[in-house]
C-alpha cells in the first residue's frame, strides 16, 4: 500500500524497505524533468529532511525524507533518464529505497483516498 | 503564488484560459506561461512556428510635434538625435524600416533597459520612431524618455495594444499566407506598416527573442483575437508560454533585462559591443561614454559569457562561479536547453577566465561541479537575412 505526504512523496514498503519516490500530481505541477539529485547509499535522514533535489525545466524543487531512516539503494536510472519521472512517477520513476527507523511514521501518513481528498483541494 | 486579483489581464486573456490554466505573474501580468509542455512547446518553435503573446511589454511611438515641417531624412535625424541623448546605438544612421537594438543608459555606463528602435519604412512617417522596452521596466523607460526630450517630442505608448511574437522556422509561411504575402520578403530587423482590411493597421517587424527567423506584431486590441485565431488555425502554429519563451533565449545566448542586464552592467561588460556603432563611439555622446569608451579600448574586468556544465545538473540564476577555490562569477541565467539536451548558463566571470575552453566550477547547492566556458549562441541564430540584390 502506498501512502502520501503533504509535500507529495509517497512511500512504499516493499518487505522491508520502503520505496520513496514523488507524486504523479507533484509531476503534473513540475512538468518535465530534467535532473534528479540522490543521496547516496548510507545516508541517514530524519522525517522532513531535505534528502533529494528534482530539476525541471522550469525549477529546482527540495524532496524531503517522507520518514526516517538509512538509504539502502538510489536509483542509478534517473541520471541518464530523468524523464522515467514524468513517465512512470510511482514506478520506474522512485528515487531511494530507504531502512525505515521508525514504521510508525509511516502509518502516519496519507492513504491513496486521503491524499486524493487533499489534492482536490489545492 | 501571487495575488491574481492584482494582476493585470492580457486583452487576450479568454484565448489562452481556454487553452492552459497555467498563469504567472510576470512584471505585474497575469500571463501564460505554459501550454502542453515546456519541452514540447520549445522544439515545436525550434521546428515550426510558435505564437507568443508580449502583450505586457511596452511599445511607444516617439514623435517629432505635428507641424515639425520637416521631411524624409532630416525628420528622422532630428527625432533620432533625441533619442541618441539616452542610447550608445546610432540611430540617426538607421535606414527607412530599419531596427536596431540598443540600450538606454544611466550616466555611469550601466544599462537601465534593453531595447528595439525602429525608423519607420513608410516616408509620411518620417520624424516617427516606434520603441519596444521591456514591461518590467516600461513606466520608468517612458518617463526618462519624456523627462529627458521634454517638448521636443511626443511619445505615446501603444501597450494597450497586443504584441504577438511568431517565431519559427514556418513563421514567414505562415506570416504572409495569413497577414500579408510582402512579410516573406521583409529581411531581419526591418520594420513595416500594413493596412489590411482584416486586422486593421500592424506594425510589424522581423525579429524576436528566440534566436528563429520571425516576427512581432503590434495590432490593435480589437483585431487581436481575430488575428491570434487566425494564426493559431494554422498547422504550423501553436501557442507557447513565457516558460518556453526563456528556454528559447537563453539557447539564442540573448539577454533577459534585470537578470543578464541591470543598471551595473556595462554594455562592454555585456559583450554587446556590437550594439556600438562607430560613429557614436567616435562622438562619445551618449550617457557613461567615458566608462564604456575606456573599457571598449581596455577591456572590462568581468565579462558574460556562455557555460556549460560538465554534467546533467542545471545551474540558476544565483549560482557561484570558482576557479581553484575562489570565487570569479556568478550564473545570472541558466537551465535545461532542449536542443543540446543538457544544461547550458550564463553569468558573468573576470575577464581573464572568460576564454572559450577555460573550465571552472558551479557551485550548485554547496557542491562544486566542473564546467566549460563556451561562446554563445549555444544554438545558431536562424535569421532571415535576403542577400542584397
Amino acid at each position: 500500500m502506498t501512502r502520501y505526504t503533504k509535500d507529495h512523496e509517497w512511500v512504499r514498503m516493499e518487505g522491508d524497505v520502503a520505496v520513496i519516490g514523488i507524486s504523479a500530481y507533484a509531476v503534473e505541477q513540475l512538468g518535465d524533468v530534467v535532473f534528479v539529485e540522490v543521496p547516496g547509499e548510507g545516508k541517514d535522514f530524519a522525517a522532513h529532511d531535505t534528502m533529494a533535489t528534482v530539476e525541471s525545466a522550469k525549477a529546482a524543487s527540495d524532496v524531503y525524507a517522507p520518514i526516517s531512516g538509512k538509504i539502502v539503494a538510489a536509483n542509478g536510472a534517473l541520471s541518464d533518464k530523468p524523464e522515467l519521472v514524468n513517465e512512470a512517477p510511482e514506478a520506474d520513476g522512485w528515487f531511494v529505497k530507504i531502512k525505515p527507523s521508525n514504521k510508525a511514521e509511516i502509518d502516519a501518513l496519507m492513504d491513496e483516498a486521503a491524499y486524493a481528498d487533499y489534492v482536490k483541494g489545492l | 503564488m501571487a495575488d491574481a486579483g492584482n494582476l493585470k489581464k492580457l486583452p487576450l486573456d479568454a484565448v489562452w484560459r481556454a487553452r492552459t490554466s497555467k498563469f504567472a505573474d510576470f512584471a505585474g501580468y497575469d500571463m501564460p506561461i505554459q501550454f502542453e509542455g515546456l519541452i514540447a512547446e520549445h522544439n515545436w518553435t525550434r521546428e515550426h512556428a510558435g505564437l507568443f503573446d508580449v502583450s505586457h511589454m511596452g511599445p511607444c511611438f516617439f514623435a517629432l510635434p505635428k507641424g515639425h515641417g520637416l521631411e524624409g531624412d532630416a525628420a528622422h535625424k532630428k527625432v533620432a538625435a533625441l533619442i541618441e541623448r539616452l542610447v550608445p546605438a546610432d540611430i540617426q544612421g538607421l535606414k527607412a524600416g530599419q531596427v536596431r537594438y540598443t540600450m538606454l543608459l544611466n550616466d555611469e555606463g550601466g544599462i537601465l533597459d534593453d531595447l528595439m528602435i525602429a525608423r519607420p519604412a513608410e516616408g509620411a512617417a518620417a520624424g516617427d520612431l516606434y520603441i519596444v522596452v521591456n514591461a518590467g521596466c516600461k513606466n520608468e523607460d517612458w518617463a526618462l524618455i519624456e523627462a529627458t526630450t521634454k517638448d521636443e517630442a511626443n511619445l505615446v505608448r501603444a501597450d494597450d495594444r497586443c504584441l504577438l511574437a511568431l517565431q519559427g522556422p514556418s513563421a514567414a509561411q505562415v506570416a504572409s499566407t495569413v497577414i500579408a504575402p510582402e512579410l516573406a520578403d521583409a529581411g531581419f530587423m526591418t520594420v513595416r506598416r500594413l493596412e489590411t482590411q482584416r486586422f486593421g493597421r500592424l506594425t510589424v517587424t522581423r525579429s524576436g527573442y528566440t534566436g528563429e527567423d520571425g516576427y512581432e506584431i503590434l495590432v490593435k486590441a480589437e483585431h487581436a483575437t481575430d488575428l491570434t485565431n487566425a494564426l493559431l488555425a494554422h498547422a504550423e502554429v501553436k501557442p507557447i508560454g513565457l516558460g518556453a519563451r526563456d528556454s528559447l533565449r537563453l539557447e539564442a545566448g540573448l539577454c533577459l533585462y534585470g537578470h543578464d542586464l541591470n543598471p551595473t552592467t556595462s554594455p562592454i561588460e555585456a559583450d554587446l559591443n556590437w550594439t556600438i556603432q562607430k560613429r557614436r563611439r567616435e562622438a562619445g555622446d551618449f550617457p557613461g561614454a567615458k566608462r564604456i569608451l575606456r573599457e571598449w579600448d581596455l577591456g572590462a574586468s568581468r565579462k558574460r559569457v556562455g557555460i556549460r556544465p560538465n554534467d546533467r545538473a542545471p545551474a540558476r540564476e544565483g549560482v557561484e562561479i570558482m576557479k581553484d577555490g575562489k570565487t570569479i562569477g556568478v550564473v545570472t541565467s541558466g537551465g535545461f536547453s532542449p536542443i543540446l539536451n543538457g544544461p547550458i548558463s550564463m553569468g558573468y566571470v573576470e575577464t581573464e577566465h572568460a576564454t572559450p575552453g577555460h573550465t571552472v566550477d558551479l557551485m550548485v547547492r554547496g557542491v562544486p561541479r566542473a564546467a566549460t566556458i563556451v561562446p554563445m549562441p549555444f544554438v545558431p541564430h536562424r535569421y532571415y537575412r535576403p542577400k542584397k540584390g
